[in-house]
């Protein structure tokens, strides 16, 4: 059996999963047996990708006889599809090994079993399609089966709102790919991704499918201004499915991008980069900053998601940049960085989101200033945290900081591009992603301090329990994924190689020849990072300086209260809250490019309230795009509705005079 | 040789677009005026050594004007302006300084890669010397728009003179003529806006422009 | 034999910056007490000060978890790691090509996490406005940093600082404005990233306005030592850059087969920059005042801008 047989075989074992689960219903062990299989047949993905990595690039194709007539249905797993599903099983499988454990808090657990395993075959049917038609279908099942998941607990008035604007967006984002689909087929009709390649489009449709791609695929994966449905539905879903929507399906939307922008589209003018850049910077810093402000810890994460997705978008326009000017070496740079980071984006979003779930699980709350000191209930929950939280602020010797750094090599690549506005733009890209990894270090001490460290800051928070050894068992999967990937860079930038050969025509140097796992992107007089050696000297000098310390100094300790200045305060509201570790930031940053204000609101003298301060953030493009859009729409509805009250002679002729503008517009058109 | 040269123009010019910046940064009025003055004097070291590599003796002139009138005399007399008035401790910025230094950048950008597509056969001296000097024209009338202080707005008009002066000096054929009655129109100006300060202060108890819309009739 | 004279001259190094750094520190105060017109602690003060502080007793706060006992050890190395790798006498060393410039940024950063998130643990609320202003001041302190880093990167072709500071000393490097540019964005960096005057003070702890000590508050006996340490480790690893950057000289390469005395004369002109650098820090701290907490973000944004800026204004000389 070919690798896409097994795959499509893999993914139609999921999509059946799900309406059997409904069939079995009333049975007791149900939840945990379709989580263990949709593990197990996620694993099997990782597998299959993992082999169809080392083997050709044209990978292997089926043609079902299902779908359109005259076309069937044509799946092919190349390289490219190969990478895209390891990420979605090490996601998928490490997931539903989390959800074994977290779907028994669920109060309907049939709610998510029935869409949770299509969920993740077509996914895989996305990543594995060869034909429009297959393509859009799979993307828009998977749309629609991410949207009944978001509404899981539909009860609850934000859920509604997130699941509606969901809605919108996803149909938005369909309408879009479909129209890019359209134009790539052009006039013949051409619906294989084969015949798509070989086309020859004019420079406009080539720019009209780029524009459309930004808006199809960056509408699903997170992309400004198109994000703002994504921080209400990502939080909105059950924490796995949380997990698997950022962690997994905005990768799903990046193969998207990537398929038809670096394969299908063919190779493009260098115009294309600059936008694309532009529009990851933004992203990057717009999203973090967002999650600075965010005291809701899965939204503040969903915020961060778009960070992430805006730093593997400026990634993907710089090799756009390069690819276009010829300078191979760079752009496999620049590609690999972004792959590397969508990997990495993976493990650590996924924990990050496991973790938030765990919190959840164990408080009931998603509020960060009623969280705190859970590093003492939750002891390793709090570990497993930490790592993840290091890993996305892009600290060595972590893998977020190795695919950044890769990321910022490609910047100092640009001298060599000969347009004169991309030099000028890259680096300054380049100080806008360096703003953005500051900020998220910034923001993930604030969800990390206020949240896991500290005192207990409610009830629920102080008798939090640990969560169960599922939980734990996937956390700490991803979490020992995101050390290894930092240690040992140079084993995934190898694995990736052959991808990165197939999309952009050059590689990275093999880094297995580097001594000690060092890897050198172009030369080693250039640059070279070393993570294994950075975390054994870290490692080393911080254990014999403690050995030290305690064998030759004083290894005396006492426990007593907490100095605090000589002012200690017993209430634990006099902690630093999340919103109080944001002001700075919100002073200096917020006030321009989130319109946040400060309002302190004092009592008269006389009345018993307390003061208060109230604080605003306003995502400025909510306001700016979608409030306008929505009135026109409601104004342009609310103009229509007059035309539900005509006679029916005013309704003929209102048919008639269209036919007649359709006749005369043949005529003119002939 | 050559290269050193070229490095020292460099330095020059570019220091010029510096002190521009720190202009742009410095919102207290006195600190300002040392910064003009600060400017003017890199101006006619510029002019100096343009005068110098180019062989060109009236450009010393030119640098003597800069030196004399720009350096030395203008800022003390605005400086007994501001003390007169008692307006130097007035802080007043109508954007952000943040703001208005990122807008800086950006039009230094557009000026640097406009002037090296548009310039593209003349000599490195040239381009060099109208890169900084286009930014540094456009850094004073972004001055003038940022800030509502008069006499700030006029150390941006004449910061935006200086960098005209650094266009004309490295384009090499500016005549003495044409410099000495800019030098004396400049110093007209700077007159006439000494006397409207004045009056300013009279009418208004303030030398804040915003003032003035109060009064224009076409309003309402 | 090349290996163990390689793994030599490189551990001389990790000891060397440990045991200056507290001299270094030392040295800072003296001068600053000097232009103060007092007479100010002897040079070893700060040597005396961590053996006090390693033999006593830490007490801890009842609160604290082991992230709050373990954080200082953590800081320490990822700094030590860090000074370790910048070039201070020799270049080339065996270790060099572990961690680029951008890497030892982020190792600091790595150290800063691990304070900020300390500061925080106790649950008192100095550790939090600590931690919270630290966390603004880096987030605006690190893209200037890196930025700053592009334009040498740009000039020399690289990111490796023995590469840098091998190509600073040659003659290819000419006068640019934009190195200048770049070394005040690395100067104010520096000064924010090391809490001095004006952007904090390092000498006092009873202040609204304060940051660093503010973090460091409920931290007793050794641990503290440790933060003292790398503290001074930092101000060292930050003078070492901006001296192996911007005055390259007399740095001897590793590779080229140097004698011992090579290395003594490097190691004394080294001691000499470390010096000047600590006087100019001394005489800049005591004729400035320190800034209120909001006008920082302005301060530290002209580092942001001129680093922008200079590596614009590279491209103007590279396109001519």
């Amino acid at each position: 059996m070919a690798a896409v047989d097994v795959s499509v075989l893999l993914a139609a074992c999921l999509l059946v999963l799900g309406p059997l689960a409904v069939v079995l219903q009333r049975q007791p062990w149900l939840s945990a047996v379709v989580y263990a299989v949709a593990a197990l047949l996620c694993a099997g993905f990782a597998l299959v990708g993992l082999v169809a990595l080392a083997g050709p690039a044209s990978g292997s194709a089926l043609v079902l006889p299902i779908g359109l007539p005259w076309i069937g249905a044509h799946l092919r797993l190349d390289l490219l599809s190969s990478f895209f599903l390891v990420v979605l099983g090490l996601g998928g499988s490490i997931t539903s090994l989390y959800a074994i454990g977290y779907g028994r808090h669920e109060h309907a657990p049939l709610r998510v079993l029935a869409f949770y395993p299509p969920f993740l075959g077509a996914m895989a049917l996305v990543l594995l399609a060869d034909d429009a038609y297959t393509f859009l279908l799979s993307w828009e099942v998977m749309s629609l089966l991410s949207w009944a998941l978001v509404l899981t607990h539909h009860r609850e008035e934000d859920t509604r709102t997130a699941g509606y604007v969901y809605l919108v967006m996803a149909g938005f984002g369909t309408m879009a790919l479909l129209l890019a689909f359209g134009l790539l087929a052009g006039a013949d009709g051409g619906y294989g991704f084969d015949a798509m390649r070989g086309a020859v489009r004019s420079p406009l449709i080539v720019a009209v499918v780029l524009g459309l791609m930004l808006l199809g695929a960056g509408s699903k994966a997170g992309l400004a201004p198109l994000h703002v449905w994504l921080p209400l539905a990502h939080p909105a879903a059950p924490s796995h499915v949380s997990a698997l929507m950022s962690g997994v399906m905005t990768k799903v939307a990046l193969y998207g991008f990537i398929r038809v922008v670096f394969d299908l589209l063919g190779p493009l003018e260098w115009w294309a980069a600059p936008v694309v850049i532009f529009l990851g910077a933004a992203t990057a810093v717009l999203g973090i900053l967002l999650a600075m402000m965010e005291t809701d810890i899965k939204r503040a994460l969903a915020y961060s998601t778009i960070e992430n997705i805006g730093v593997i978008f400026a990634a993907l326009g710089l090799a756009l940049a390069f690819r276009a000017n010829g300078l191979t070496a760079a752009a496999a740079l620049a590609f690999s960085a972004a792959l590397f980071h969508i990997f990495n984006h993976m493990a650590f979003k996924s924990l990050l989101f496991m973790g938030a779930g765990a919190v959840l699980n164990a408080t009931g709350l998603r509020d960060l200033d009623r969280l705190g000191g859970l590093i003492h209930r939750m002891p390793v929950t709090a570990f497993l945290m930490l790592v993840g939280v290091l890993a996305i602020s892009a600290l060595p010797p972590l893998n977020g900081f190795a695919s950044e750094w890769l990321l910022f090599q490609a910047v100092l690549m640009s001298p060599g591009i000969p347009q004169s506005g991309l030099q000028l733009m890259i680096p300054a890209a380049g100080g806008g992603l360096a703003l953005a990894a500051a900020l998220a270090a910034a923001a993930f001490v604030r969800i990390y301090g206020v949240g896991f460290l500290g005192r207990a800051r409610s009830d629920a928070a102080g008798s939090a329990v640990e969560v169960d050894r599922f939980s734990l068992t996937a956390m700490g999967i991803l979490a020992a994924i995101c050390v290894l990937a930092g240690i040992f860079p140079g084993v995934v930038l190898d694995a990736m190689a052959p991808v990165v050969q197939a999309v952009i025509g050059g590689r990275l140097p093999v880094q297995a020849n580097e001594s000690l796992f060092t890897i050198v992107p172009i030369a080693e007089a250039r640059s070279s990072y070393n993570g294994f050696l950075v975390f054994i000297f870290v490692a080393f000098c911080a254990s014999a300086a403690s050995w030290a310390v305690h064998r030759f100094a004083s290894r005396q300790l006492r426990r007593a209260p907490a100095w605090d200045c000589g002012f200690p305060d017993a209430s634990t509201m006099t902690q630093y809250s999340a919103g109080g570790m944001a002001q700075p930031l919100r002073r200096v940053l917020g006030s321009t490019l989130l319109a946040a204000r400060e309002r302190v609101e004092m009592p008269e003298p006389g009345d018993r309230r307390p003061a208060r301060l109230v604080v605003r953030v306003a995502d400025l493009v909510w306001q700016v795009i979608y409030l306008p859009i929505s009135g026109l729409v409601g104004a342009v509805a609310t103009r229509m509705d007059r035309l539900q009250f005509l006679t029916i002679r005013l309704y003929l002729s209102l048919v008639f005079g269209l036919l007649i503008l359709l006749l005369i517009g043949l005529m003119l058109w002939q | 040789m050559e290269g050193l040269a070229f490095d020292i123009a460099h330095l020059l010019a570019g220091g010029m677009l510096l002190v521009s910046f720190m202009m742009i940064y410095q919102d207290r009025l006195l600190a300002l005026l040392k910064v003009f003055a600060l400017q003017a004097l890199v101006l006619s070291l510029s002019v100096a050594w343009q005068a110098y590599q180019q062989d060109a003796p009236h450009l010393y002139v030119t640098a003597a004007i800069a030196l004399i009138f720009k350096a030395v005399i203008i800022p003390i007399a605005l400086r007994r302006i501001v003390l007169q008035l008692g307006i130097q401790r007035q802080v007043e910025t109508v954007v952000g300084i943040g703001l208005t230094m990122l807008a800086g950048i950006g039009l230094s950008a557009l000026s640097i890669v406009l002037m090296l597509k548009v310039t593209a056969a003349a000599d490195a001296f040239a381009r060099e010397d109208l890169a900084f000097a286009l930014s540094v024209v456009l850094l004073g009338l972004l001055m003038m728009v940022t800030r509502s202080n008069a006499v700030s707005q006029v150390v941006g008009f004449m910061s935006l003179e200086n960098g005209m002066i650094l266009a004309a000096a490295g384009a090499k054929g500016m005549p003495l003529v044409v410099e000495i009655s800019v030098a004396f129109s400049v110093l007209v100006a700077f007159i006439v806006i000494g006397v409207f300060l004045f009056r300013l202060r009279e009418r208004f108890d303030s030398v804040d422009i915003t003032a003035l819309e109060d009064v224009r009739g076409d309003q309402e | 034999m090349a290996i163990v004279a390689a793994l030599m001259i490189q551990f001389v190094q990790m000891l060397l910056v440990v045991a200056l750094a507290p001299l270094l520190l030392g040295l800072v105060r003296k001068v600053k007490a000097r232009l103060m017109r007092r007479r100010g602690a002897s040079l070893i003060q700060p040597y005396r000060d961590l053996l006090r502080l390693m033999r006593k007793q830490v007490v801890l706060a009842d609160n604290a978890s082991w992230l709050f006992r373990v954080a200082p050890y953590l800081i320490f190395a990822a700094t030590w790691v860090a000074a370790a790798l910048v070039p201070t006498f020799a270049t080339g060393l065996h270790f060099s090509w572990t961690a680029d410039l951008i890497a030892i940024v982020a190792l600091l950063g790595s150290a800063r996490f691990f304070l900020a998130l300390a500061g925080m643990d106790v649950g008192t609320s100095f550790g939090g406005i600590g931690s919270s202003r630290e966390m603004m001041i880096s987030s605006l302190a690190e893209p200037a940093m890196m930025l700053t880093v592009f334009s040498l990167a740009l000039v020399a072709g690289s990111t490796q600082l023995s590469t840098v500071a091998e190509y600073m000393a040659s003659p290819a490097v000419g006068l640019r404005v934009s190195l200048g540019m770049a070394l005040v964005a690395l100067v104010i960096v520096a000064l924010a990233e090391n809490a001095r005057i004006p952007v904090d003070n390092p000498s006092t702890h009873l202040e609204l306005t304060m940051v660093h000590e503010a973090m460091v508050l409920e931290y007793s006996g050794r641990h503290l030592a440790m933060i003292e340490i790398a503290a001074a480790l930092k101000l060292l690893l930050y003078i070492s850059l901006i001296g192996c950057i911007f005055l390259p000289w007399g740095l001897v390469n590793s590779d080229s087969g140097a004698g011992l005395s090579a290395y003594l004369v490097a190691m004394a002109l080294y001691g000499g920059k470390l010096a000047l650098g600590g006087v100019v820090l001394a005489i800049f701290e005591t004729s400035i005042a320190k800034m209120r907490v909001f006008r920082v973000p302005n301060f530290i944004g002209v580092a942001l801008m001129l680093s922008l800026l200079g590596t614009l204004l590279l491209f103007v000389s590279r396109s001519l």
